[in-house]
C-alpha cells in the first residue's frame, strides 16, 4: 500500500503541495494577524464584501460566456474581454447624448434600458462577427491555432476600438437615481451596487433558464456534450455554435454596462483585466459549466474585494491594495495547478484531451 | 462553405468586405495619419495607396472565382468589387456630410473627407472615387486573366516602388552615405516621396529585371542545383561569409538611427531565439515569457547599480549571476506548469508574468527593486577598457549574442533533447510512452528559454541605463509570440524574419506606430487562417501541415 503511494507521488507534487500549504499557511497567518490587529472594523468588512458581491457578480456574468463557448468549442475565447468592452464603449456615446439633452434625468429607467440595448447588440453583434470569421474556419485545426487566432482577434478588436473611438478614458454620466445609500436590514448598502448585484443575479437567472429550458439551450447542451452526435440528431452545429457567441456575446455587453456603472468610466483596454479574470471565474468554477462561472465569479469578487485587506494587511505588507490583481491570478494558477477541473466541473476531468 | 456560389455574388460578398474595410481604415484614422507621407511626391500619398491596395487586393480575390478563360465574368466581378469598396468611402462621405460623425468617431475630421473625395470636394470627387474605384477592379481583373509572367513581372515593380516610398526615410541616408552615388538621391526623392521620373525610372528598371528573372530565373535555379555537391556547399559558404561581412559592416553603411533600431530588432531576436525553444520546439504556449526578460533586466540591475549600492558588480561579473538567475526562475515557473497543456498553460504563464510585475511594481518591495521609479543608472558594458555606448557599438554585442544563442539553439535542434522537445510537442503520451522523461524534457525547454530571455534582459537593461516595470508588461510577450507565429514556428530563419517584419518596420514607420498592435492583430488571425507555418517555416513543420492539408482534401466535406 505504502509502496503504491509512494511510487504515484513525484517529487514535483512534492515541490507543489509545499508550495501550496506554504501559501494556505501564509493566507490563515494573514487572516489572524489582521483579526488580531483589528484596523478593520465590521462596517469596513461589510463594505468590502458588497463591494466584492457586486464586483463578482460582474465577473460572473462575463464567466458565463467563457465557459459557454469552452462548452461547445473547447477553446479559450481570449477576445471575450473586448467582447465585453465593446458594447459598453459605444453605449457610451447614446448615454451621454442622452446626458446632454437630459433625458437621462427625466426618464432614468427607459434610458437605462435603451444604454443596455446598445451595448447588448453591440457586444452580440462583436461576438458572432468575430466567430464567423475567426473561429469558424479553424474547427478541426490544432487547439494552439484558434487560442493564437483569439489573441490576435482581442489586439486588433481592442485597437479598432481605440482608433474609432479614441484612446482616452471617458468618464459615463452619472446617474442621479444610482446615487446615494439605501439600508436594509441595518446595513448600509450604496445604491449602485445593490442595482449591480441585482440586475446581474436577474440577468444570470434569465441566461440559466435559457440554457436549461428553451429548446435552443438544450440544443447548445448537447452540442457540448457531443458534437457529432447532436449533428445526428438533426441539430445546426454551426448554428448552436453561433447560438452560443451570440448568447455569451448578450451577458457580455450587460456586464460591460454594470461595469461602468461601477466604475463609471470606459476605456479601449478596459476589457482586458476583467476578461482575464472572468476566465478565472471560469476556471474556478469548473470550465464548461455555468452554475460554476456564476460561482466562481462571485467568489474571485469577493477574494479580490475582501483579500488585500485580510490576508496581506496582516503579513505587514505595505499597500496591500496594490496586490489584488495579484491576489487574483494567483489563485487562477493555484487552481490550475491543484483541481484543473474547478469547484464544481467533475466531469470535464475524462475528456480533458 | 459556399462551393456553387456564382462568381457574381461571391463579387457583392467582397464587395461589402471591401466596403467596409474602406470605411474601417478611413474611421480609425489610418487613412489621413498615412496621407501625410507622399509615396510619389505631389502624385500619390500612402493613405491612397492603402486605400487602392485593398481595393485591388479584394477586387483580385473576387475575379479569383471566375477561372481565366472567362475573362468577361472575371474582369466584371473584379469591377464591381472595387466599385463597392470605394462606394463604401462614398457613403461614408456623404453620411458625414449630412451629420457630424465626429461626436462619436474622433477620426472623421473634414480632411479626411477632403482625402476621400481625392481633395475634389465632393460634387467631383465623389464620381471620381467610384471610378477610380471601377479602375482598380479593372486593373485586378486584367491582371488575373493576363499571363503570370506579365503578372509577376508587374507586381513586382509596383510593390518595389510603393516599398521604396514608403521607406524613403530609411533608403535616403543609406544611399547618401555611399559618396558618389549620393547623386541617386536628387533623382530618386523629392522632398516627401519619390519624383515622378525616379519612380518612373525605378518601375521600369525593376520590371525589365523582374522579367529577365522570371524568365531564365528557373534555369539558373537549376543549374545549381545541377551542380556537384562540393560545389554547392562552397557556394553556400561563400553565401554565408558574404551576410557575416554585411553584418559586420551594417552599422558603418546604416548610421545612428537604423543602427538603433537594427538593436532593438537584435534584442527581439534574442528574445525570439528563446522563446523559439519553448513555443516552437517543445510547442509550449508561454504567454508569460516577459517575466525572465524583466528577472534578467533586474538582476543585471540590483548587481551593478549604484542607485540601489547593494553590490556594484560590472557587468561582466554579473552576467553569470543574471544567467543563473533565468534558469532558476525558468525551472520555478515551469515545475507547477508541468502538467497543464495548451491553453490551460498559456493563462497559468500569463498570470505568472501579471504577478511578476504586479509585485515589483507594488511599494512593498520597493527598498529592492525600486517600483514604479525602477533602477536607474545602470552601467554600459564593458569590455578590456572599451566600452559599448552608442548604438552602433551595441550593436556588436547584440550581433554576438544573436550568433550565439542561434548557433546554440540551431544545435539544439537537431540534438537528442531537440528532437524529445518535437515529440512532446507534437503529442505529449506518445512522447512519454516513447520513454521520454517529460518533466526533465519540459524543465530544459523552460530553463533554456528563459536564459536566453535573461540574457537578452541584461542586455537590455545595460543598453537603456534603467529599468521600470512599465517596460515588462504583457504586450512584450504578445510581440514576442507573434513574431515566432508570423516568422513561422520553430524556424531560426523565421525568428529573424519575423523581428525584421514586426520591430523593424515599424519602428521605421512612425505613422505606424499608431497601429502597430492593430496590425499584430490582424496580422496574427489572417497568419492562422491561411498560412498557420509562417513566412519562413521549418522546412519539416512545412512538410506537416501540408500532409494534414491533403488529407484533409481526400475526407469528403461532410461534417
Amino acid at each position: 500500500m505504502l509502496q503504491r503511494i509512494r511510487e504515484r507521488i513525484s517529487p514535483t507534487d512534492v515541490v507543489m503541495w509545499i508550495i501550496g500549504g506554504g501559501l494556505m499557511f501564509l493566507v490563515v497567518w494573514g487572516s489572524i494577524a489582521t483579526l488580531m490587529k483589528g484596523t478593520y472594523s465590521g462596517r469596513h468588512w461589510i463594505d468590502f464584501i458588497i463591494f466584492g458581491l457586486a464586483q463578482g457578480s460582474v465577473y460572473a456574468l462575463i464567466a458565463t460566456g467563457y465557459t459557454m463557448v469552452y462548452g461547445v468549442l473547447r477553446m479559450i475565447n481570449f477576445a471575450h474581454g473586448e467582447v465585453f468592452m465593446s458594447g459598453p464603449y459605444t453605449a457610451y456615446f447614446v448615454a451621454a447624448w442622452f446626458y446632454r439633452s437630459g433625458f437621462l434625468d427625466a426618464q432614468p429607467i427607459p434610458s437605462l434600458i435603451a444604454i443596455f440595448i446598445v451595448a447588448m447588440t453591440v457586444s452580440t453583434t462583436i461576438a458572432f462577427v468575430l466567430e464567423r470569421v475567426a473561429y469558424r474556419p479553424l474547427r478541426g485545426a490544432p487547439r494552439l491555432i484558434p487560442l493564437i487566432t483569439a489573441i490576435g482577434a482581442s489586439f486588433f478588436l481592442q485597437y479598432i476600438f481605440r482608433g474609432l473611438y479614441g484612446s482616452g478614458f471617458q468618464a459615463y454620466p452619472d446617474i442621479k437615481i444610482l446615487e446615494g445609500h439605501w439600508i436594509i436590514a441595518g446595513i448600509r448598502i450604496l445604491k449602485f451596487q445593490a442595482v449591480v448585484i441585482v440586475a446581474a443575479v436577474l440577468l444570470m437567472f434569465a441566461l440559466y433558464s435559457f440554457v436549461m429550458r428553451t429548446r435552443i439551450g438544450k440544443a447548445i447542451r448537447s452540442v457540448s456534450e457531443d458534437k457529432e452526435a447532436s449533428a445526428l440528431m438533426g441539430i445546426d452545429v454551426d448554428k448552436m455554435i453561433s447560438m452560443t457567441f451570440v448568447i455569451g456575446g448578450a451577458a457580455a455587453g450587460a456586464a460591460g454596462v454594470l461595469y461602468a456603472i461601477m466604475f463609471k468610466q470606459v476605456h479601449f483596454f478596459m476589457g482586458f483585466i476583467p476578461g482575464i479574470k472572468a476566465f478565472t471565474a471560469a476556471v474556478l468554477g469548473g470550465i464548461g459549466n455555468i452554475p460554476g462561472a456564476m460561482l466562481g465569479g462571485i467568489f474571485l469578487g469577493l477574494v479580490e474585494s475582501v483579500g488585500p485587506s485580510l490576508f496581506l494587511d496582516g503579513l505587514g505588507i505595505v499597500a496591500p491594495y496594490q496586490l489584488k490583481d495579484a491576489i487574483a491570478f494567483t489563485m487562477l494558477v493555484m487552481v490550475l495547478i491543484f483541481r484543473p477541473t474547478g469547484i464544481l466541473g467533475e466531469r470535464l476531468a475524462i475528456k480533458k484531451a | 462553405m459556399n462551393h456553387d456560389q456564382s462568381p457574381w455574388r461571391h463579387a457583392v460578398n467582397i464587395g461589402l468586405i471591401g466596403a467596409l474595410t474602406a470605411v474601417m481604415l478611413a474611421l480609425i484614422g489610418m487613412v489621413e495619419t498615412f496621407n501625410k507621407r507622399d509615396i510619389i511626391y505631389k502624385f500619390i500619398a500612402m493613405g491612397h495607396t492603402l486605400l487602392l491596395f485593398s481595393a485591388v487586393f479584394l477586387s483580385y480575390l473576387a475575379a479569383k472565382k471566375a477561372s481565366r478563360q472567362q475573362v468577361g465574368v472575371a474582369i466584371g466581378a473584379a469591377v464591381l468589387t472595387g466599385v463597392m469598396t470605394a462606394g463604401g468611402a462614398a457613403l461614408l462621405v456623404v453620411i458625414g456630410k449630412l451629420i457630424n460623425l465626429r461626436l462619436v468617431f474622433i477620426n472623421a475630421s473634414p480632411v479626411l473627407y477632403q482625402i476621400l473625395t481625392l481633395y475634389y470636394g465632393p460634387k467631383l470627387g465623389l464620381p471620381l472615387l467610384l471610378l477610380s474605384g471601377a479602375l482598380c477592379g479593372l486593373f485586378a481583373g486584367w491582371l488575373y486573366v493576363a499571363p503570370a509572367l506579365v503578372r509577376k513581372t508587374l507586381l513586382t515593380a509596383l510593390g518595389s516602388v510603393a516599398i521604396a516610398g514608403v521607406l524613403q526615410d530609411m533608403l535616403r541616408p543609406v544611399i547618401a552615405i555611399w559618396g558618389p552615388l549620393a547623386q541617386i538621391n536628387r533623382f530618386l526623392f523629392a522632398a516627401n516621396g519619390l519624383t515622378v521620373n525616379g519612380a518612373l525610372g525605378m518601375f521600369v528598371l525593376i520590371a525589365v529585371i523582374a522579367y529577365l528573372w522570371g524568365r531564365k530565373g528557373g534555369n539558373i535555379k537549376a543549374r545549381v542545383a545541377g551542380l556537384p555537391a562540393g560545389q554547392q556547399r562552397s557556394l553556400k559558404l561563400g553565401a554565408w561569409l558574404v551576410l557575416v561581412f554585411v553584418l559586420l559592416i551594417l552599422p558603418k553603411i546604416l548610421g545612428l538611427f537604423l543602427s538603433e533600431v537594427l538593436t532593438i530588432v537584435g534584442l527581439y531576436v534574442l528574445l525570439g531565439l528563446g522563446l523559439n525553444i519553448v513555443v516552437g520546439y517543445a510547442g509550449l504556449l508561454d504567454l508569460g515569457y516577459v517575466a525572465f526578460f524583466a528577472v534578467g533586466s533586474y538582476v543585471v540591475a540590483i548587481l551593478t547599480s549604484p542607485e540601489l549600492g547593494f553590490f556594484n558588480l560590472g557587468f561582466w561579473s554579473a552576467l553569470p549571476f543574471v544567467i543563473a538567475a533565468g534558469i532558476l526562475s525558468g525551472v520555478l515557473l515551469g515545475v507547477p506548469v508541468l502538467k497543464m497543456r495548451g491553453d490551460y498553460l498559456a493563462i497559468a504563464t500569463l498570470g505568472f508574468g501579471e504577478i511578476i510585475r504586479i509585485l515589483v511594481l507594488s511599494d512593498w518591495l520597493r527598498p529592492w527593486v525600486g517600483g514604479a521609479q525602477g533602477i536607474g543608472k545602470i552601467p554600459n558594458i564593458s569590455m578590456a577598457g572599451y566600452t559599448f555606448s552608442t548604438p552602433q557599438q551595441i550593436y556588436y554585442f547584440i550581433l554576438a549574442g544573436c550568433l550565439l544563442v542561434g548557433f546554440i539553439s540551431w544545435r539544439l535542434r537537431d540534438s537528442r533533447l531537440g528532437r524529445a522537445w518535437m515529440a512532446v510537442r507534437e503529442d505529449e503520451d506518445v512522447a512519454q510512452a516513447m520513454g521520454i522523461n517529460l518533466v526533465a524534457t519540459k524543465l530544459m525547454a523552460f530553463a533554456t528559454g528563459a536564459g536566453f530571455s535573461a540574457l537578452s534582459g541584461a542586455i537590455f537593461a545595460s543598453k537603456i541605463g534603467s529599468v521600470y516595470p512599465h517596460s515588462f508588461n504583457v504586450m512584450i510577450s504578445i510581440n514576442i509570440i507573434c513574431l515566432i507565429i508570423v516568422g513561422g514556428m520553430g524556424s531560426i530563419p523565421g525568428v529573424i524574419v519575423g523581428s525584421l517584419a514586426l520591430v523593424g518596420l515599424p519602428e521605421l514607420l512612425r505613422e505606424f506606430a499608431e497601429y502597430r498592435l492593430l496590425v499584430y492583430g490582424a496580422a496574427l488571425v489572417a497568419m492562422m487562417l491561411l498560412k498557420p507555418e509562417g513566412l519562413w517555416p521549418d522546412v519539416k513543420r512545412r512538410r506537416e501541415l501540408h500532409v494534414a492539408e491533403e488529407a484533409a482534401e481526400t475526407v469528403p466535406a461532410g461534417s
